[in-house]
């Protein structure tokens, strides 16, 4: 009986972990192209390690020219949103083994914004709709010489969009943002939507007035695309319909 | 010198068209704030439109289904339909009530729809616009003549 376990253990240990999996990168680079393409790279990795690591691989051992941005690499930063198997994810935060490593895993740049090489793009225009929204508190009157007390009732109230990490993965995966890139997008929002819930804050009316423009959340289909690609896991789509909510009773 | 002549020449002899120095351009941004980046508006309107489209899509599920079971499913179905029917029905202010609603509501619902689909989809601005103007004139001129039909609808006309 225990000879049997012993062999298989025993097997296990001498098996690799590392398998050959294809990372099939789409490349662009204004200085050969104006156009970009497919490449493919065969890296020996442990299915358990992360695209991310792949794409390290690549960068130090395959081709240098490989751009890409990562700073923190554990999924706080927000610096590394691609397109990976044509969902918006954290390269950082992605297991291999989790995205069927026998098949190529295509790489990609996040859409709706402009790509400046590789998996790099101009987040600018992500961040000038993010600025619109005065994602800072407003008060009037003094400043208290204590600190803004708050119930715990009332953090909870916006506590799952302070977890926004900037990533941009939810506002490119949303089809009206790739249209015309005028729609505020889902981050825009839920920067909003954490300071209009909160009870510290007194411009709620103002970003209300923001979002309430052409482009604001009404243009939002509620497509659940934000929802499905947040690598923190907030509930976009509902922060967007509690904002739609608000603007209509405060009026009704 | 010379050296540079040479790189020069092999540039323009290799087939790719961009180098360091002369990079591809590169799309403009979206919601980059430019001369034609419209201004800001201060108006409810696309907050009642989407209000609209929620309380008349309500409305419209009772009326359209009960049109469709009066004239399709009840009392002898489609083959009762004629003009006598239709003058018969419009005798009474009710049913005339009641297509007149169902004509507004589903004009108007059915616009804003496209509309939104029209902002959605269309890529440049005059394709919008034209589309919009076109989208436009057949609403209205849809619903004023439905609207004219149901209140000179004359049933000896001959």
């Amino acid at each position: 009986m225990a000879t049997p376990v012993m062999d298989k253990v025993e097997a296990a240990a001498a098996a690799s972990p590392y398998i050959t999996a294809t990372f099939r990168i789409r490349r662009f680079n204004p200085e050969i192209s104006d156009e970009s393409t497919w490449e493919d790279f065969q890296v020996e990795i442990d299915p358990k390690e992360r695209v991310l690591d792949a794409l390290h691989k690549i960068k130090w051992e395959l081709d240098g020219s490989l751009t890409f941005r990562r700073s923190c690499a554990h999924g706080i930063c927000g610096s590394d949103a691609m397109r990976i198997n044509g969902k918006n994810r954290l390269a950082c935060k992605t297991l291999i083994k989790d995205i069927n490593p026998e098949k190529p895993i295509t790489v990609e740049a996040i859409k709706g914004l402009t790509v400046l090489k590789d998996l790099v793009v101009d987040m600018e225009p992500f961040f000038q709709a993010y600025r619109d929204v005065m994602p800072f508190l407003v008060t009037e009157g003094n400043e208290p010489t204590r600190e803004r007390l708050q119930s715990p009732e009332d953090r909870e109230r916006f506590d799952d969009t302070t977890k926004c990490i900037l990533c941009a993965a939810c506002t490119s995966s949303c089809p009206v943002f790739w249209n015309d890139g005028q729609y505020f997008g889902p981050a825009a929002i839920v920067n909003a939507h954490r300071f209009i819930f909160d009870s510290r804050d007194e411009a709620g009316e103002q970003r209300l007035e923001i979002l309430n423009d052409r482009d604001g959340v009404w243009r939002c289909r509620t497509t659940f695309n934000c929802t499905d690609a947040c690598p923190r896991g907030i509930e976009v789509t509902k922060a967007i319909q509690e904002v739609k909510r608000a603007l209509i009773t405060r009026r009704f | 010198m010379s050296a540079d002549t040479t790189a020069a020449t092999g540039a323009t002899d290799d087939v790719t068209l961009y180098d360091v120095d002369n990079p591809a351009p590169l799309i403009e941004a979206p919601r980059k704030r430019t001369k034609k980046t419209p201004k800001a508006t201060r108006g409810n309107f696309e907050m009642y439109g989407w209000l609209f489209m929620r309380l008349s899509g309500i409305v419209l599920v009772v009326l359209v289904l009960g049109h469709l079971l009066i004239q399709l499913v009840l009392d002898g179905g489609v083959s009762k339909i004629g003009f006598a029917f239709v003058a018969g029905r419009w005798a009474s202010p009710w049913w005339q009530a009641w297509d007149l609603v169902m004509l507004w509501l589903a004009m108007l619902h059915g616009a804003n729809g496209l509309r939104t689909i029209i902002n959605d989809y269309a890529e440049r601005d005059n394709t919008r616009f034209w589309l919009k103007m076109l989208l436009y004139t057949a609403t209205v001129f849809t619903v004023l003549l439905g609207t004219l039909v149901i209140f000179t609808f004359d049933p000896n006309i001959r």
